[in-house]
């Protein structure tokens, strides 16, 4: 029973965090068409920003920094970089984000170099919330769930109640009837950006402290992102809330559970051959998978995600 | 591309592909280090694997990050083989293990490309990218077939050698891997003139058209998916005897994004760009690292740049400095490409060494000393950095001028010349 809260609790606020940076990345891709490789690298800019700021001020400064100076070089990519790729096409637009993807990398490995830094868990957040049953379940972790659902409900504002908001979501549907209307689409496309790198930067600066916070980081999380988007069904902001959670939940249990198919069948398998060794695959074994395998389900019995509404 | 046309024989392309052949033939006359020849079979066996990657992404629209799959499975397919023609228990000469990766490599794309080619555009790179990190993730769950971390080796000398030839030497396993990369690219070259090739071209310029024309742009990309997994898996064969083990890092994603780079930099909208773009990167991959450990941040600079300002690639821009030096007007561009080299060498040369800088200075316990380009430096007072800076500054600044005087130029010869 115990097992089952918490694992549940842990599984809930990593596909919280899931949902910072996939929230960021299907905005991207709706408003823009910008597939954006380089959105888990944000993620982990955030997380070696936060890292610096909390060596040189403070955790607290550090989670507010960090992910504004991330927003900040979001909007300069967009403004540089991007905008003048838009007019190679979708697929060009890709590949920039792709080579950004590498730059960043090699940028991390320049700075801070290729091992792992210690960017650890404040004092003031260290410890359990409560324990249930002798397992406790960490501070840290409800921390980071709460900033995500605060995070999720500001987006949430921002987009129905403010005027900003409200030509982001015209500019989602049609973007040549928005600038027909004398609004400026590129620098709503600019800010776009920047907001959903600054989401990424958040996930980093929030997230660094409760994993390792190493160049590998944004390798680790970004295809499991794209998974979420996908699964989700591209441009939906809803679905890519559900697919996080379930993909959260996905991995916090299956790595904790030994079943096996020789197990469920109740056969020993031997174990030296390769039919042998699928039989005897334990779930926790299969967990780094999982993900991807939903995935290409997913694209071959519903292309569109759960809740898309274009094919992608 | 040529001119060059006399019936019944075709001059220009006898030239052409004897030239390839030659060169092939006498590259390790002309690098005879054992370094040299290294590099030699990493070049082949990437300008293979770079060509068959481009037969999904130049020619039939196909973007794919998961391309290392078959590369990747070819080779642990072939060290398989390889393991059993020496146990006695598989009748296969080394020379053909590698069509054996192939063709096993082939049967997987048919498996998954069945499936993955109903669809073109973002939803097959991300059901490739699925794909890649699916097979990745599996290569370290089932040991029997992996060989887990410390990855597949088998031996590639097997039983006698046929007329002289053992392939223990590196020289034997270079012309093998010669043989086999004048193979594949005629093969592949070969395959772009046929019908199929041509359709490839436009199920990727129109799709919807193709279909009412009567073709299924869905067999067309399957059959083009199943070639190319054809011809990667043969590179990966090649790469199994050349190295003679097989691990994990072979399938993973960081190899399919090799070869979209080393793809793409080489130009993918003409037949031999990805080669030259297989040989940069390999020049890169081995002989870079060995100067720098931010090889990888310039070939990511140079990959940006061509995205940004020549999306066709560096083939792309010989070709068209081809056609201006056909015009005979190329001498009125040189002089400006000179200034602009030059320019672009010292702000290269100003940045190599600020990096090269900031490396040193991260690092725990750096030495209060260190050599960059040939001259002792010390990182730790301003003097190198300002020095630098300043290269950075001024090479930019000249570039910029020299840029306007090339662009200038450049419109100017294309005008006379006319429209391609």
């Amino acid at each position: 029973m115990e097992f089952l809260v918490i694992q549940t609790l842990n599984g809930l606020s990593y596909g919280l965090l899931l949902f910072l940076l996939s929230a960021g990345l299907t905005l991207i891709f709706s408003m823009m068409g910008v597939l954006n490789f380089a959105h888990a690298s944000f993620y982990m800019v955030g997380a070696y920003f936060g890292y610096q700021i909390t060596r040189w001020i403070g955790f607290w400064p550090g989670v507010v920094l960090a992910p504004l100076l991330v927003g900040i070089i979001g909007m300069l990519v967009e403004r540089y970089g991007l905008r003048a790729v838009h007019k190679h096409g979708h697929v060009a637009e890709l590949l920039f984000t792709f080579g950004l993807a590498y730059l960043i990398e090699e940028a991390v490995h320049l700075i801070w170099g290729r091992a792992a830094v210690d960017y650890s868990v404040p004092a003031s957040l260290d410890g359990a919330l409560f324990t249930l049953f002798g397992s406790s379940f960490p501070l840290y972790r409800a921390f980071m769930a709460a900033t995500a659902i605060a995070m999720l409900g500001a987006i949430y504002l921002v987009l129905t109640r403010t005027r900003t908001g409200l030509v982001i979501q015209a500019a989602l549907s049609h973007p040549q009837m928005v600038e027909a209307l004398g609004h400026n689409v590129p620098r709503v496309f600019m800010l776009t950006f920047g907001g959903g790198s600054a989401l990424a930067g958040l996930a980093g600066a929030v997230g660094g402290p409760a994993f390792v916070t190493d160049p590998g980081m944004a390798a680790a999380i970004g295809p499991i992102v794209f998974v979420i988007v996908v699964v989700g069904g591209l441009g939906s902001l809803a679905g890519a809330f559900i697919a996080s959670v379930l993909i959260g939940l996905l991995q916090t249990f299956s790595v904790a559970l030994n079943w096996s198919l020789a197990g469920l069948l109740d056969i020993a398998a031997p174990a030296d051959t390769f039919l042998g060794e699928v039989l005897n695959l334990t779930l926790a074994q299969a967990a780094p998978m999982l993900p991807y395998l939903i995935m290409v389900l997913m694209l071959i019995v519903r292309p569109r995600g759960l809740m898309g509404t274009r094919e992608t | 591309m040529t001119t060059l046309r006399f019936r019944p024989l075709d001059v220009g392309r006898w030239f052409v592909w004897g030239t390839f052949a030659v060169t092939l033939a006498l590259l390790p006359l002309v690098f005879r280090q054992g370094f040299a020849l290294t590099l030699l079979c990493q070049m082949g066996i990437m300008i293979i694997f770079a060509l068959s990657y481009n037969m999904l992404l130049g020619q039939t629209g196909l973007l794919s990050f998961g391309h290392a799959v078959y590369m990747g499975l070819g080779a642990y397919f072939a060290i398989h083989a390889l393991g059993l023609a020496g146990a006695g228990r598989l009748m296969l000469p080394v020379t053909l293990v590698p069509l054996a990766g192939g063709v096993c490599a082939a049967l997987v794309g048919a498996l998954v490309g069945w499936v993955t080619t109903r669809r073109a555009g973002v939803a097959f790179a991300m059901i490739s990218l699925g794909i890649g990190e699916m097979v990745h993730a599996m290569s370290l769950m089932f040991p029997a077939f992996f060989g887990g971390e410390g990855g597949v080796s088998a031996d590639r000398v097997v039983g006698a050698p046929v007329l002289g030839i053992s392939y223990g030497p590196a020289i034997q396993v270079y012309y093998l891997i010669a043989f086999w990369t004048f193979i594949s690219v005629a093969a592949m070259f070969a395959l772009t003139r046929t019908p199929l090739g041509r359709i490839a071209n436009a199920v990727r310029d129109n799709p919807e058209r193709v279909e009412f024309i009567g073709y299924s742009a869905h067999a067309v990309r399957f059959r083009m998916f199943v070639l190319s997994a054809f011809f990667a898996g043969l590179a990966g064969g090649l790469a199994a005897i050349n190295y003679e083990i097989v691990t994990a890092e072979s399938v993973s994603t960081v190899r399919s994004g090799a070869v979209l780079l080393a793809a793409y930099i080489g130009g993918i909208g003409v037949f031999f760009g990805p080669a030259i773009g297989a040989v940069i990167f390999t020049y890169f991959q081995t002989a870079m690292s060995g100067i720098t450990k931010a090889w990888l941040l310039y070939l990511g600079l140079l990959f940006i740049a061509i995205v940004m300002f020549a999306p066709g690639g560096l083939a792309m821009i010989v070709l068209q400095n081809l056609r201006v030096l056909r015009a005979g007007r190329l001498g009125r561009l040189l002089p400006h490409y000179g200034w602009a080299a030059a320019a672009a060498l010292v702000a290269l040369a100003g940045f190599a060494g600020l990096v090269e800088l900031i490396y040193h200075t991260a690092a725990a316990g750096a030495a209060p000393e260190m050599r960059v380009f040939w001259t002792t430096v010390r990182p730790f007072e301003p003097g190198a950095w300002l020095v630098f800076a300043a290269l950075l500054a001024a090479g930019a600044t000249g570039y910029r001028a020299a840029w306007r005087r090339v662009r200038s130029a450049w419109d100017a010869v294309q005008r006379e010349i006319g429209p391609a």
